[in-house]
């Protein structure tokens, strides 16, 4: 194993390594962007992208999305977060717009929409297990009020379905201030 | 295809909002999506809505392409472009200038419990769109079938989603889905 101090790559390794990632990342594109990023090109220490990934995912938007701006834009400047953007963009969008005009044209077909129905069937059960081994780390002793916020959000969003920008006006600052409570608990 | 002008600022105002609500990846927002282009905008039905997040799914690129599929459903091209720049936008300035200035925050225990805030809440908002898409797509006691076995699998095996989504196409060209 070697290892060697972390790479800087140039603006045109950024946009090919993201857009590789795009397009070879299916179902999960982060677990690639780390294989990428720390394995393959050795850009970032395994260190360095917990750190990096664990900013992303508190953000709101795509994780996968936010990685590239930061981590291009520390690399290479702001141009680095634009190209790296534009590597993970672009060519899923290229490929969306063709599959959109082949869906216009087709999507009116039996089999076509029997097979799409189905694999969304798929992919709801599959988000959902996805859900439940997220859950399993997070509801541990530490945080025992967690259950709470998720069940509020679920019951409004998902069974109530109102809207996103105001049920989590509410529950955002009402779920941290939770957690600052079950943290100052434990510190008593 | 008809659009206007009005139509590309609705699409462009309505993600750049939901995108900021997104916590914990594109998937949060689904249920916002499907209530805003089905239920309050008519821009497409149900079924439309069922086959773009599937078509997505199996689309190689990040989770968040759905809003392109949508964008282009309801203006084309100009449409795709404009959702795709509205969902990211907002978000990648938020992104750029948060790690920039991570590094001086230093302290790590607030950063705890923003996560611990904010995770619970992802997950519920992740188990909406489960629960959103299931109740779109699942139209009878084939579809429902799949679902459940789809979820037992993936959580007791390490199985790519690939080979979920290719038996569960295979049932559907059956017809029975």
């Amino acid at each position: 194993m070697k290892q060697a101090e972390p790479l800087t790559p140039t603006l045109a390794d950024l946009f090919v390594a993201f857009a590789k990632v795009s397009l070879s990342g299916f179902g999960g594109v982060l677990a690639w962007a780390r294989r990428a990023m720390v394995e393959d090109r050795g850009w970032l220490t395994p260190e360095e992208f917990n750190e990096v990934y664990a900013v992303c995912t508190m953000l709101p938007g795509a994780n996968i999305v936010n990685f590239s701006v930061v981590f291009g834009s520390r690399v290479r400047g702001p141009l680095g977060g634009l190209v790296a953007l534009a590597g993970l963009i672009l060519p899923p969008v290229v490929l969306v717009v063709v599959f959109a005009m082949l869906y216009a044209r087709f999507g009116d077909l039996p089999a076509l929409r029997h097979m799409l129905t189905a694999v969304a069937a798929a992919a709801a059960g599959l988000i959902a297990a996805t859900v439940a081994k997220m859950a399993r780390p997070l509801f541990d002793q530490r945080w025992p009020a967690a259950p709470i916020p998720a069940l509020a959000a679920f019951l409004a969003v998902g069974v109530m379905q109102w809207s996103l920008p105001l049920v989590l006006v509410i529950l955002m600052p009402a779920s941290i201030a939770l957690a600052l409570a079950q943290k100052l608990r434990l510190r008593r | 295809m008809k659009w206007d002008g009005g139509t590309l600022a609705t699409l462009a105002g309505s993600f750049a909002l939901m995108s900021l609500f997104a916590i914990g990846g594109a998937n949060s927002a689904v249920p916002e999506m499907h209530r805003l282009a089905v239920d309050v905008k008519h821009w497409m039905t149900d079924q439309q809505f069922t086959d773009t997040f599937a078509l997505a799914q199996v689309i190689p690129g990040p989770n968040m392409i759905i809003v392109t599929l949508i964008g282009y459903h309801v203006a084309g091209i100009a449409g795709a472009c404009i959702t795709t720049l509205a969902m990211c936008g907002p978000t990648c300035l938020l992104a750029f200038i948060v790690g920039r200035t991570i590094d001086r925050f230093g302290g790590a225990s607030w950063q705890e419990v923003l996560h611990a805030g904010l995770v619970p809440l992802s997950l519920g908002l992740i188990a909406s769109s489960a629960a959103v898409v299931a109740r779109a797509a699942d139209h009878n006691w084939v579809t429902a079938g799949i679902s459940v076995a789809s979820a037992i699998i993936t959580y007791r095996q390490r199985l790519h989603p690939l080979w979920v989504f290719a038996a569960a196409a295979l049932i559907g060209l059956t017809g029975l889905a």
